[in-house]
């Protein structure tokens, strides 16, 4: 039956009703109690759970077993599947073990180096690329492998990619044009973008969005900003995300972070809302100040 | 020596279908003694090309195509027949094409794979780097190769990882991707970029027994015996 039910996040997507994913970043090590308590915090206000797959190149429980565990818990997880740590065998095996245990979302990406991670001694396999591993779910999916052999029986999965609006020159702007053109031939049903600070940054990406006629569901990526620390590292370290001085300042600011965190993300969410079909909002941590950040939109 | 083998000729005919006419450029250094190389085999390849209704505007043998200064100074008096050609064919290593590459301002297509550096790397000068994997698509990426000079080894694109044009592995390093796109750029080929480039052919990395079995090969082989 689950087969071909479509499950919560894919339902409310396409049924054009303004959409919230989430992200838990399963832990290190085989405790489960933290992500069980986010998932609590989640599991009414998001329509679909990411679950990240060694984000930073950091080894932890994996994505597979925690989407897994949400399902059981009555969540709707999105299997995160890097390229990174598995060849086209493992990735292919691993797309089919999700699809018997009911998970039904994929996102495709092609993963950090290691080398940023906490095991940088450990060899980057990158096999295959993003765009490729979309081809590779829509050749599972038409009831073939890569080597062309035929399966027992088609999964089917509900595909989303990502794409970051603010990359800062013109090559790596077009190229992400160009990628996210490819993503969608190969089968991309929705994007999540890199979190993003600046309402203007992600107007102007969607306009050249619907320049090129793209018309795929894209959720704007947030990130739930806990103080001006976190702002400066992100500005300093993460390529494609920038905090505006504002925003930092406003942080440096307060005394009452959480409040201030809640306010800017609840105010960049309705500024974003009328050019995209949701938000994608990261806590890191902060789970449980999600329900007060969506709390207008529903 | 470098050891080359010729693409599969469906392979590089599907590549030159839209060309009409092509400058074939070939090196007289390793390839000739991998037979994949010299004079003949460019004699032969200007009669298959024209079997197709394709014109040839010249042929250029050049003895070391990984020196760039040089094929700058050999080219100059061939610039009309170069300037007259939609592209250009070249047989040649990975290193060789991306050296011709950044010299002429037109699509360099690979007419060979390369399969292993045997041993030496010619007379390469050059800032070039071949992964010698046989699956060569340096046409695809305006003459930089995707597999040396990204550490992901993206086929379809950069990642989201790069900064002002530097990579996410290393600041000081160039994203590879912001010189793919920005050669073929010069060139005027940005539409290549659009084409879905498959997962490479992993199995064409080690180079087979019989290949091994070349004249250069086996008199390397007697000297470390």
């Amino acid at each position: 039956m689950e087969s071909i039910k479509k499950l919560k996040f894919e339902k409310n997507l396409r049924s054009g009703k303004f959409a919230v994913t989430c992200e838990i970043g399963p832990p290190k090590g085989a405790g489960v109690e933290e992500i069980r308590e986010a998932a609590g915090y989640l599991k009414d206000v998001a329509d679909g759970i990411n679950v990240t797959d060694l984000q930073s190149s950091v080894m932890r429980l994996g994505s597979l077993a925690t989407c897994h565990l949400l399902k059981e818990w009555g969540l709707d997880p999105i299997f995160q599947v890097t390229c990174r740590d598995r060849n086209r065998l493992a990735l292919q095996s691993d797309l089919l073990s999700a699809y018997v245990l009911g998970i039904r979302n994929v996102l495709a990406l092609t993963g950090d180096y290691t080398t940023i991670g906490d095991h940088p001694q450990a060899e980057p396999v990158f096999d295959i690329d993003s765009v490729q591993l979309l081809w590779v779910i829509k050749n599972l999916e038409e009831g073939k492998d890569l080597a062309g052999k035929e399966l027992t029986q088609k999964p089917s999965f509900f595909k989303g990619a990502v794409v970051n609006p603010g990359a800062d020159t013109e090559a790596s702007y077009e190229l992400q044009i160009i990628k996210m053109k490819k993503k969608i031939d190969q089968g991309a049903q929705f994007f999540q973008t890199q979190a993003i600070f600046d309402a203007e940054v992600f107007k102007r990406f969607m306009e050249r969005v619907h320049k090129e006629n793209i018309d795929v569901p894209i959720l704007a990526g947030i990130i739930l900003l806990k103080s001006e620390k976190m702002a400066n590292y992100m500005n300093k370290f993460i390529p494609g995300v920038f905090v505006p001085e504002p925003l930092v300042k406003k942080m440096e600011g307060t005394m009452d972070k959480v409040s201030m965190c809640i306010e800017i993300a609840s105010r960049l969410t309705e500024e974003v809302k009328p050019y995209c079909a949701g938000v994608h909002i990261q806590a890191l941590g902060w789970e449980k100040h999600i329900p007060a950040v969506v709390k207008n939109l529903k | 020596m470098i050891l080359t083998e010729f693409k599969p000729v469906e392979e590089l005919l599907e590549k030159l279908k839209e060309e009409k006419k092509i400058f074939i450029m070939g090196c007289g250094g390793c390839p000739e003694g991998a037979d994949t190389g010299g004079k003949a085999v460019l004699t032969d390849m200007k009669g298959e090309l024209e079997k197709e209704e394709k014109t040839i505007t010249g042929i250029l043998e050049i003895d070391f195509l990984c020196q760039k200064a040089l094929i700058r100074s050999r080219i100059k008096p061939r610039m009309d027949e170069i300037k007259n050609a939609d592209s250009v064919l070249v047989f040649s290593c990975g290193l060789g094409v991306q050296a011709t590459s950044a010299v002429i301002d037109k699509v360099c297509y690979p007419a060979l794979n390369t399969i292993t550096f045997g041993g030496i790397t010619g007379m390469w000068q050059g800032t070039e780097r071949c992964d010698t994997c046989g699956n060569c698509i340096l046409d695809y990426t305006g003459g930089i190769c995707p597999y040396t000079a990204c550490p992901k080894k993206l086929e379809n694109g950069a990642c989201a990882g790069q900064s002002n044009g530097k990579c996410e592995v290393d600041p000081e390093r160039d994203c590879g991707w912001e010189l793919i796109y920005n050669s073929l750029k010069r060139i005027g080929k940005l539409d290549i970029l659009n084409k879905f480039i498959p997962p490479r052919d992993y199995s064409k990395i080690l180079p087979s027994a019989s290949l091994r079995k070349t004249r250069l090969w086996a008199l390397d082989e007697e000297e470390i015996v």
